[in-house]
């Protein structure tokens, strides 16, 4: 690679890296501002709060009914997980190994839920769930995960499949395996990392899925991020700190979930198929 | 690929009187150009986009045509003659388009010097973090760091660069920084992978051949990742134009940042008038289509083929 050395290349670069430092700095800053707002006593006009207290959690947990949210978080999350996991990579197998007639026509029906921002299709699908009778409920707020989840585990596993070489299928066939024998034993070991990552990933995006949660949830459907746009919305009926504490909250669970993830996945695939990868295939 | 017609010797008199003699069963025939029982495992994933992403949305824009009161376009006329709803698309353009500007002129030069460290990880984490954990944590986030209070101003009024802390919070700045925030990220990244794809050779040559940097960017790179720039523009300026969250909590709802999404959830969850709040949607999707489809208009004008520097 070429190494530019004249001043004004030299001063280019210190403004490019400065910049990029700035942003992260903000970016943490803004992190860190939030933690310690929720373990602050009083921070009002100074740099640093008077004092520290952990108090905030307890009341945070009892205001918000934290425990019964996490509770309801998490089943939505694992079933969304499990069926989109399910369906996306049965039709991830089914479009990496066939060509077909319209074989394109069903991926663009795949790319159009991902492309689409959840806001434009979230207030029609809305509109059909609650005719259905689904709105507000567990199911409502499960389907209307899908939408985006399934195409996301498609899309991700296809180039994982393509991968595979088919003869080793042929050669488990050739020596009498059956089709279940075929999937447990020779498929899944080797699709195990892309399932892995492609449902860590789903996890990771639809505990942070405000918009589709927001617009189809009930009072006893809301998951995490839902309570704490409430929380938020209605500032000031409760301390900030209170508030901050349940962001942590929110914070703690989706960073630990993608601390798992990152290390099955390049972080570039958290928002594009990563380059390396389809150009190694 | 054809298949051979099976022996269809043992078929005589009833099938070949019927004409199917020579044609070989329709499973195979089917199972010829790709149809068999692995292709209709990508059958209920399908059915389940269908139904609940294709249904809706044809369901929503019918609906649109069916209004409360009036004719088939009422919803329409009414959003295009009431300023307080169809002035929403020029709020929400106002602050779509520049930051996404803003995003792609800071994410080309970074991604190209990212591309050249060895050590991207803690750099592409680091970024992946608002994406992850979302517009309203960021809201949350910005409205203590950018408030009057906030280290942001407190550090802009030690440094003396302002008298008096700026406002940037419930108005179209807060908006703008939160937008910026958690779009930089997603642009940036999508750049990088597509500017990592160029084979570092092209470069190389252009350089042998004497060409300045600026010129190897302008003539050489440039035009090579314009046709991944234009669809990262288009991603990254739909992400934008749907902005919800934020726009409630950290900007003016009322005012400066009325963006399209919050007209479309009143008419759904305030007014419970369906049809017009589809018939929102609809409008909000068709100008998210009319940007993109110009973007990659253009695009087609441009160069497109391989990056790599292999010969032939």
């Amino acid at each position: 690679m070429i190494r530019d050395t004249g001043p004004g290349a030299r001063l280019w670069r210190i403004a490019v890296w400065g910049v990029t430092l700035l942003f992260c700095l903000n970016l943490l800053a803004m992190i860190a501002t939030v933690v310690l707002n929720s373990v602050a006593t009083r921070w009002l006009g100074t740099w640093l709060p008077l004092g520290l207290t952990t108090r905030w959690y307890g009341s945070a947990w009892e205001e918000f009914q934290l425990g019964d949210i996490l509770v309801v978080t998490f089943q939505v999350v694992f079933t969304v997980v499990a069926i989109s996991g399910a369906l996306g990579v049965a039709a991830a197998y089914a479009l990496a190994r066939r060509s077909f007639p319209g074989r394109s026509l069903v991926l663009l029906v795949f790319l159009l839920p991902l492309l689409v921002p959840p806001v434009t299709y979230g207030i029609p699908m809305a509109t059909v769930l609650y005719q259905a009778g689904l709105g507000g409920t567990f199911w409502g707020v499960v389907l209307a995960n899908l939408v985006p989840s399934i195409p996301f585990v498609v899309l991700v596993m296809i180039p994982f499949i393509e991968q595979i070489d088919p003869r080793i299928e042929s050669a488990a066939r050739v020596f009498g395996a059956s089709t279940t024998q075929l999937f447990v034993r020779v498929l899944l070991p080797l699709l195990l990392p892309g399932i892995l990552a492609a449902t860590l990933l789903v996890l990771v995006r639809t505990i942070a899925m405000f918009e589709l949660t927001f617009l189809t949830a009930g009072p006893t459907s809301q998951t995490l991020i839902v309570a704490l746009y409430y929380a938020v919305f209605a500032s000031g009926v409760r301390a900030g700190q209170s508030i901050d504490a349940m962001a942590v909250v929110y914070m703690a669970v989706t960073l630990a979930w993608l601390l798992v993830a990152l290390r099955f996945v390049d972080p570039t695939q958290i928002v594009a198929r990563s380059k390396r990868e389809s150009s190694a295939a | 690929m054809e298949v051979a017609p099976v022996s269809s010797a043992p078929l005589d008199g009833v099938a070949a009187a019927a004409g199917l003699a020579d044609l070989p069963p329709l499973r195979m025939r089917l199972a010829a150009r790709g149809i068999d029982a692995t292709t209709l495992l990508c059958l209920p994933a399908v059915a389940a986009v269908l139904a609940l992403f294709l249904y809706p949305f044809v369901y929503g824009l019918i609906l649109s045509f069916e209004p409360k009161v009036g004719g088939l376009f009422a919803n329409y006329a009414k959003f295009f003659g009431d300023p307080f709803l169809y002035d929403t698309i020029a709020t929400t353009l106002r602050l779509a388009v520049p930051v996404t500007i803003l995003n792609l002129v800071l994410a080309v030069p970074i991604a190209m010097r990212v591309r050249l460290m060895r050590r991207q990880r803690l750099l592409t984490t680091i970024l992946v973090l608002p994406v992850t954990l979302g517009t309203v944590l960021v809201a949350e986030g910005l409205l203590n760091y950018l408030g009057p209070q906030g280290w942001f101003n407190r550090t802009l009024v030690w440094l003396g660069v302002i008298a008096t802390p700026l406002k940037l919070t419930n108005n179209y700045w807060g908006v703008f920084a939160s937008l910026l925030i958690t779009g930089f990220p997603f642009t940036f990244l999508l750049t990088l992978s597509y500017v990592t794809g160029i084979d570092p050779a092209l470069e190389q040559a252009a350089a042998v051949h004497g060409a300045g940097a600026r010129r190897r960017f302008t003539s050489v790179v440039l035009p090579l990742i314009l046709p991944g720039l234009a669809i990262t523009f288009c991603l990254s300026f739909v992400q934008a134009f749907a902005v919800f969250p934020s726009a409630v909590l950290l900007g003016a709802p009322a005012g400066a940042t009325r963006v399209i999404s919050i007209a479309a959830y009143q008419a759904a969850f305030e007014e419970y008038d369906y049809a017009m709040a589809s018939a929102i949607a609809m409008i909000m999707g068709a100008v998210q289509l009319a940007i993109v489809a110009a973007v990659l208009g253009l695009r087609a004008l441009v160069y497109r083929g391989p990056v790599g520097g292999t010969k032939g």
